[in-house]
């Protein structure tokens, strides 16, 4: 399970999360929404210790992210994260993408990596592309890439950051529908999305994000259709 | 056929020379590119305090001419009693220079790959070293090789200065072969030009064929 206890985290004098608490069990799928630039990337930045933070505590399965004692390289392996960039190796072809760090961080033999990766680049669609350099796919393949690699890894964690903001709008789906089949399989994920229509589908739970504060949480059904705060209607109202 | 007092023997002697040439550009080549990635990377990664003082040095190989840090260090290490020969402090003090502007060129090639990308390595769990190695240095390859083929062969064609300090490389031998057959300077320096250039030519043919094959994938 991920929590988090009022996290605090600045970037000079501007402050982004002003304390965030949040707790997501194994097999939840909770969607951050709200505007841009409320801090809700940052947020997931900080639960795999990519963004060091302020005060508060973020824990993983009870081991404290940001602690002195704590190996992030080996923590990262149980948290996968996808980026609104898609941040593909560019000198690597799909497969190589997909199997560095199997190999790398995990140690798997090549023969061994090469079949998680395959299979994980099939679950993805990718099949075809294995010896394909990302240069030459789409962008919606790239980020399907980059979920495979991160999947490869099985995380018992999935965090994706505006995965389909970059892409045009005919490539979304294909992403989006990758991310409902880890749903469906019952991926524990936390997903910071702009696609209001896959946030109420496929949620458990969706939080509304504002200023750095978590300003409403609860089930699709309660934000979508009787929204609490004044704040949460009032984007909700501008989006939909 | 052309009329000319130079022997087979006096082209020997600048093949020689030559020789030497390359053998001084191989080792400081070497050598400052090895310290030149470890400085480069010094200054790209470490904190201020660090890379500033990394930077300040080398500024200075960088910016006093080549010339005069051969002979300042030529007249000092016999001053502070050790002992090398011409050859060694030629290769020492090109060696320095190299890294000196390999420094900058590889500082530059790490920071021209996306922070981005590298945030996808370590969320992936690898290590700094492990990025560094598999995802930063080749990047950071494509960018730095252009101009590292460049400095290669600037280098090559400064190894005549050390022919001030008494060094016999291919310079110095046409110099030695014109003294002696003062009507033809035009004739050996053009061979000696020649020569340089067949060393140059492959150096850069082989840049620009690696560049292309590295486009492709792109």
């Amino acid at each position: 399970m991920i929590e988090i206890e009022n996290v605090r985290k600045s970037f000079g004098q501007l402050e982004v999360l002003k304390g965030v608490s949040l707790a997501v069990d194994r097999g939840e799928v909770v969607s951050v929404i709200g505007g841009s630039g409320s801090g809700k990337s940052t947020l997931l930045m900080c639960i795999n210790g990519l963004e060091p933070i302020d005060s508060g505590r973020i824990l993983v399965d009870g081991v404290e992210v940001h602690a002195r004692s704590t190996d992030l390289n080996k923590l990262r392996r149980k948290i996968g994260i996808v980026f609104q960039q898609w941040n593909a190796f560019p000198h690597l072809t799909v497969l190589e993408n997909t199997t560095l760090a199997l190999r790398k961080v995990l140690g798997k033999s090549r023969a061994e990596a090469d079949a998680i990766a395959i299979k994980q680049l099939e679950h993805v669609g990718l099949q075809d592309k294995l010896k394909v350099f990302p240069g030459k796919l789409s962008g919606g393949q790239q980020q399907r890439m980059a979920i495979a690699r991160a999947l490869a890894m099985s995380p018992s964690y999935m965090l994706f950051d505006e995965v389909t903001s970059a892409l045009d709008p005919q490539l979304v789906g294909e992403v989006l529908d990758t991310m409902r089949l880890l749903a469906d399989e019952g991926m524990t994920m936390i997903v910071v999305t702009h696609e209001m229509g896959f946030a109420r589908e496929v949620s458990n739970r969706v939080a509304f994000f504002k200023d750095g504060l978590i300003h409403e949480i609860g089930t699709p059904k309660q934000i979508f259709e009787q929204p609490q705060r004044p704040e949460t209607a009032e984007f909700l109202g501008s989006v939909l | 056929m052309l009329d000319t007092a130079l022997s087979l023997n006096d082209l020997r002697f600048l093949m020689l020379g030559a020789g030497w040439t390359l053998l001084i550009t191989a080792i400081s080549v070497t050598a400052g590119t090895l310290l030149g990635v470890l400085f480069g990377v010094a200054r790209a990664q470490t904190p201020v305090w660090v890379s500033l003082p990394i930077g300040f040095v080398l500024d200075i190989f960088r910016s006093v001419p080549l010339l005069i840090q051969l002979v300042l260090f030529n007249s000092f290490i016999p001053i502070l009693g050790l002992r090398a020969t011409p050859f060694s402090v030629s290769c020492l003090v090109l060696a320095l220079y190299t890294s000196a502007y390999c420094s900058e060129i590889v500082r530059g090639g790490v920071a021209a790959v996306p922070q981005t990308t590298r945030r996808a390595a370590r969320s992936l769990g690898m290590t700094w070293g492990q990025d560094m190695v598999e995802i930063v240095f080749p990047l950071a390859l494509r960018v730095m090789f252009p101009s590292w083929i460049g400095l290669t062969l600037g280098v090559m064609k400064d190894t005549a200065l050390v022919a001030w300090i008494g060094v016999i490389e291919l310079l110095k031998s046409s110099q030695i072969l014109i003294t002696r057959m003062p009507s033809e300077p035009l004739f050996i320096l053009g061979i000696a030009g020649l020569i340089y250039f067949l060393i140059s030519f492959p150096i850069s043919r082989l840049g620009a064929r690696l560049e292309r094959k590295w486009r492709e994938n792109d």
